[in-house]
């Protein structure tokens, strides 16, 4: 048994066995964010799959690599969206390392 | 989540009445019935199973190897029904209807019983022999064009229909272009569909069909009316490719699960009667491949035929219904709830 199973994507409701009135309230939100509004429900999937590579959450990769396919995204642009995350990612460690040399030196000569 | 539970497996010949069940039962439980409307207002003609290609999604498992196709004695008696019983609408499709011998007659003679035609092309087929004159043909008999182009690029198209087909898609497209087809203002109808290039959904019509005219229009300078949104069918070729790629499983709990009540009052089957290449009949071109005709004790072959036999009927249905009632639902005519 792997600590990530394919199947437990779709028994994510089970998640609302025991306190049902929070998941709902979960469930109500989650699904009002996926809607159109300023933003087109690909713009937002698009983002979920970025965002989702940024967790790096196999659950949310797998969900959010179907919406940008049936939201009408190819693999250019869902590449692209990736990138962007990736990309942050890679730039918020880097910047950090202004706190390693910040560190060195205050205690340098 | 859902409620849908049921995981219909098609095909398998045990569990197509038990899956028949579960749709009937998942329709019912939205306190709905599906039964025929008053009258058949489109009369589907399949000629055969002939095509000059063969895409990996096709659920008629058409190609160039396939023999099956209509004969001139049942051509001319569903030319004979066409006069007799006024459809509104003779909508002709194949494999690649145009290489049938009897092509050409149905359409002009059902134009001549005034009938409204649609023709199921694919484009690449105008390059065939004989069959450069289509679009001019076309426009002569006023016809409406309903085109498979999975996706405005031709990498996802190629996947689905074949190396090379994006290409002289485009070119058929100009081409119809040419003449009129997809012209504002010619009165011209061309019509593109798009198929998922895999085991996902379509995305809302709207959305993609502008996608569509503004990329086709961009990069190729290519026009078209409307883009209908069709989901794929777990039936022969694209039930192969679940199998052999572990989706299927996956893909009709997707079906299920994704099942709109909204879609029900419009699918195809309550208006369209169906009849293959041997004269028989079904409920939808879907029914046909998996050989499941009409209810019993309807008349079976266009021969046959009565209109007032089908009004209000009953609707053979089996698990790949599921694949007309999902999302916004799909028919030959693209999604059945607007996005």
């Amino acid at each position: 048994m792997s600590y990530y199973e394919e199947d437990d994507l779709s028994r994510f409701a089970d998640m609302g066995k025991h306190r049902p009135d929070l998941f709902e309230k979960f469930m109500a939100w989650y699904q009002a964010c996926q809607e159109d509004g300023a933003l087109s429900r690909r713009e937002k999937a698009l983002i979920g799959l970025a965002v989702a590579h940024a967790l790096q959450c196999p659950y949310c990769i797998d969900a959010y690599a179907q919406s940008c396919l049936e939201s009408g995204s190819n693999m250019e642009q869902m590449t692209e969206a990736i990138h962007m995350a990736s990309a942050l990612r890679g730039g918020a460690a880097l910047i950090h390392g202004l706190q390693a040399h910040n560190s060195v030196n205050k205690v340098s000569m | 989540m859902s409620e849908g539970k049921v995981l219909p497996v098609v095909n398998a010949d045990a569990s197509v009445a038990r899956a028949h069940v579960s749709f009937v039962e998942r329709v019912g439980s939205a306190g709905l019935t599906l039964r025929r409307a008053g009258a058949v207002e489109t009369l589907q003609v399949n000629v055969g199973k002939l095509c000059n290609q063969a895409c990996k999604h096709c659920h008629v498992d058409a190609s160039p190897k396939r023999t099956e196709i209509m004969s001139g004695e049942t051509a001319a008696q569903i030319i004979e029904a066409v006069r007799r019983f006024r459809f509104q609408t003779v909508d002709i499709t194949g494999g690649a209807p145009e290489l049938n011998p009897s092509f050409r007659r149905l359409v002009i003679e059902s134009r001549d019983a005034g009938a409204h035609v649609i023709v199921r092309h694919n484009l690449t087929v105008m390059f065939e022999p004989g069959q450069e004159d289509l679009p001019e043909f076309f426009r002569a008999q006023g016809v409406e064009v309903v085109s498979s182009l999975p996706y405005f690029l031709e990498q996802q198209t190629d996947a689905q229909r074949g190396h090379g087909v994006f290409n002289k898609s485009v070119e058929a497209l100009k081409r119809l272009n040419a003449v009129g087809y997809g012209v504002e203002g010619s009165g011209l109808a061309l019509h593109l569909v798009y198929n998922p290039v895999g085991a996902f959904l379509p995305p809302a019509q709207s959305a993609i069909e502008a996608d569509f005219k503004r990329e086709l229009r961009a990069r190729h300078g290519v026009s078209f009316n409307s883009l209908y949104t069709i989901t794929n069918m777990p039936i022969k070729r694209f039930l192969d490719y679940l199998r052999r790629t572990g989706n299927e499983e996956r893909y009709m709990r997707k079906l299920v699960e994704a099942f709109n009540p909204q879609a029900v009052a419009g699918l195809m089957c309550r208006t369209l009667l169906s009849v293959d290449w041997t004269g028989r009949l079904y409920d939808c071109d879907f029914n046909q491949m998996l050989d499941l005709g009409v209810p019993a004790g309807l008349p079976q072959s266009i021969a046959d035929f009565d209109p007032r036999d089908f009004a209000g009927r009953e609707i053979t249905t089996a698990a790949h219904c599921f694949g007309c009632t999902a999302g916004a639902g799909s028919s030959c005519g693209g999604s059945v709830v607007a996005s």
